[in-house]
C-alpha cells in the first residue's frame, strides 16, 4: 500500500537526525523495493513543498531531511539563544578550494591563495567541514584533504555534483587566451602605461576601497 | 594609526594585489606593472614603519613583481614574438584566486546548516555545535574585560569600607568556581562577581576565570552583545589549542 510506505518513510524522516537515502530505509524495509522507496521520497519531497509550512524535506548529502525554512532563522536563533554559524572569509575560500579541487595537499591550497593555510584547515577539520582523506606520494608524504559529508549538509548540497558551476574560471581563461594573444607586445606599452597610474602612487592603499588617509 | 586596522584586512599577497588593481582600475589582463609594483612597494614600507611583522608571502610577491617589471623593461632583443607576455604568471593566479573568491562567495549564499536553515537535533548537541566548536561565537578577551568593567562599577561603590578582607588566591578561587560548577551547572558571570565582594576578590575572581579559559577548563558564551555572559564547564578537560585562530 503506497500510502502506508510513504507514511511509514514520513515517520522515519521524521524522527531521524541525519539525512536518510532510499537505501537506508530500505535496510529497515527490506521487502520494499529501492526505487519505490526512492519514488515515495520524492512525492514526500513534493508534498511537503505544496503545503507551505515552516519546513520541508530537502535532499542534502545523499539523503532526505526535513528542514526549516529559512524564513523562520531569525526566531530560530533567538529560540536556541544561539548567534548563526559562520566562517571567516578565510576559511570559506579554504573551503571552496578544497571542495572545487580535492583531493588537494595543503602547498597546492596555499600556492591559490597565496598564503599560509595551517591555522584555516585545523579550523576547517574541527568543524569537519574538511577530513584528511590520504597522504601523496611526494617528499614529505603531504597529507590529502577533501570535503566530508557534513560539508555537504552544512551547505545544502545532495552531492558533490551539485556544486555550483566554477563557470567564472572558465569564461575568465578563455578570455585570458584571447587577450593575451591579441595583446601587442608588452615591452612597447610599458612606457606609456606607467605614466597615468603614477600619478596615484604616493598614497599607499586603503583595505576597504577608499584611499588611506593617514 | 587608523592605517593599522586597514592594513589588516589583507589575507595576502593577492588580496592586495587584486586590491591595487581594482583602486586603479585597470584591466587585470593588462596590469601596469611599474605603478602596480610601486604601490605594492609603498604599501610593503608603510607595513614596515607601523612595525606590522610581514609575511614571506608578501615579500615573495615583492620580488615576483620587480623580476616582472626588469623583464618588461628590457629591450626586445631578437624580437621573439611569440614570447609570453611576463605577466601571465601573475594574471593567472589572480584569476584563478578570484574564481575561488567567487565560489566561496556562492557558497556563503547557499542555505547553511545552523545560520539560514536548522534541523531536528538534541538541543545539548546544537547547542555545542553551536558555541562549543565555533571559536568566532565565543566571547573575546575585550568583551569579558568589558563586561568586568560593567559589573566591577556597578557593584561596587567608589568608597567602601573594607572592614574584613578575605584574601583569595587565583588558584583558590579557580577551585572555588571549579566547585560552583560542579554544583550548580552553568553559571553567570554576575552571579560570579555578585553577592558584595570586595573589589580585590572581583579582580582575582577575574584573573580566574581568564586563567581558566585560558587552560580550557571552562567556556564562555555571550548570546548577544550586552547580555551578561555565561561560564560552562568544558565537557572533557581537553585544552584548547588558544594559538588556534
Amino acid at each position: 500500500m503506497t500510502d502506508e510506505l510513504e507514511r511509514t518513510i514520513e515517520a522515519f524522516l521524521f524522527s531521524a537526525a541525519r539525512p536518510l537515502s532510499a537505501r537506508d530505509i530500505q535496510a529497515w524495509l527490506p521487502e520494499e523495493p529501492l526505487d519505490r522507496i526512492q519514488a515515495a521520497l520524492e512525492r514526500l519531497a513534493r508534498e511537503f513543498e505544496s503545503l507551505g509550512r515552516s519546513f520541508h524535506l530537502r535532499e542534502v548529502a545523499g539523503g532526505f531531511q526535513f528542514r526549516t525554512r529559512t524564513a523562520y532563522a531569525q526566531a530560530l536563533l533567538k529560540m536556541l539563544s544561539t548567534s548563526p554559524a559562520r566562517l571567516s572569509r578565510a576559511a570559506l575560500e579554504t573551503l571552496a578550494i578544497i571542495a572545487y579541487k580535492q583531493p588537494i595537499i595543503r602547498h597546492e591550497i596555499e600556492r591559490l591563495r597565496g598564503v599560509d593555510t595551517g591555522s584555516i584547515l585545523r579550523t576547517l577539520l574541527e568543524k569537519d567541514l574538511v577530513r584528511i582523506v590520504g597522504r601523496k606520494n611526494l617528499p614529505g608524504r603531504p597529507l590529502i584533504y577533501g570535503t566530508t559529508r557534513r560539508f555537504l549538509e552544512v551547505f545544502d548540497l545532495r552531492d558533490l555534483a551539485a556544486l555550483p558551476q566554477l563557470k567564472d574560471l572558465q569564461e575568465l581563461t578563455t578570455h585570458d587566451e584571447e587577450k593575451t594573444s591579441e595583446a601587442p607586445a608588452p615591452v612597447h606599452e610599458a612606457p606609456e602605461e606607467t605614466g597615468p597610474a603614477r600619478a596615484i602612487l604616493p598614497e599607499p592603499p586603503g583595505a576597504d576601497g577608499r584611499d588611506g588617509d593617514p | 594609526m587608523d592605517y593599522e586596522i586597514k592594513l589588516e584586512v589583507f589575507e595576502g599577497p593577492l588580496d592586495l594585489l587584486l586590491h591595487l588593481i581594482h583602486k586603479n582600475e585597470v584591466d587585470i589582463f593588462d596590469i601596469p606593472i611599474a605603478a602596480i609594483a610601486d604601490q605594492y612597494l609603498a604599501y610593503i614600507d608603510r607595513m614596515e614603519e607601523l612595525n606590522v611583522s610581514l609575511a614571506g608571502d608578501f615579500l615573495v610577491m615583492a620580488a615576483t613583481l620587480l623580476h616582472i617589471k626588469s623583464r618588461m623593461l628590457l629591450p626586445e632583443l631578437r624580437g621573439e614574438e611569440d614570447e609570453e607576455d611576463p605577466r601571465v604568471e601573475l594574471t593567472r593566479p589572480l584569476l584563478e584566486y578570484l574564481s575561488f573568491k567567487e565560489a566561496a562567495r556562492s557558497l556563503f549564499d547557499r542555505e547553511i546548516l545552523e545560520r539560514d536553515v536548522f534541523v531536528r537535533r538534541d538541543f545539548q548537541e546544537l547547542q555545542e555545535l553551536s558555541g562549543g566548536v565555533e571559536p568566532e561565537l565565543e566571547v573575546s578577551l575585550f568583551q569579558l574585560i568589558q563586561a568586568f568593567k560593567r559589573v566591577a562599577d556597578q557593584r561596587i561603590p567608589e568608597r567602601q569600607l573594607q572592614m574584613q578582607m578575605d584574601v583569595w588566591s587565583v588558584k583558590d578561587k579557580i577551585a572555588h568556581i571549579l566547585d560552583r560548577l560542579r554544583g550548580q551547572g552553568p553559571l553567570f558571570f554576575a552571579e560570579l562577581l555578585g553577592g558584595g565582594i570586595s573589589r580585590l576578590e572581583c579582580v582575582v575572581t577575574f584573573l580566574a576565570l581568564l586563567q581558566m579559559v585560558r587552560m580550557g577548563l571552562v567556556r564562555t558564551f555571550q548570546p548577544a552583545a550586552e547580555s551578561d555572559i555565561q561560564i560552562l564547564p568544558c565537557p572533557e578537560n581537553t585544552p584548547r589549542d588558544i594559538a588556534d585562530d
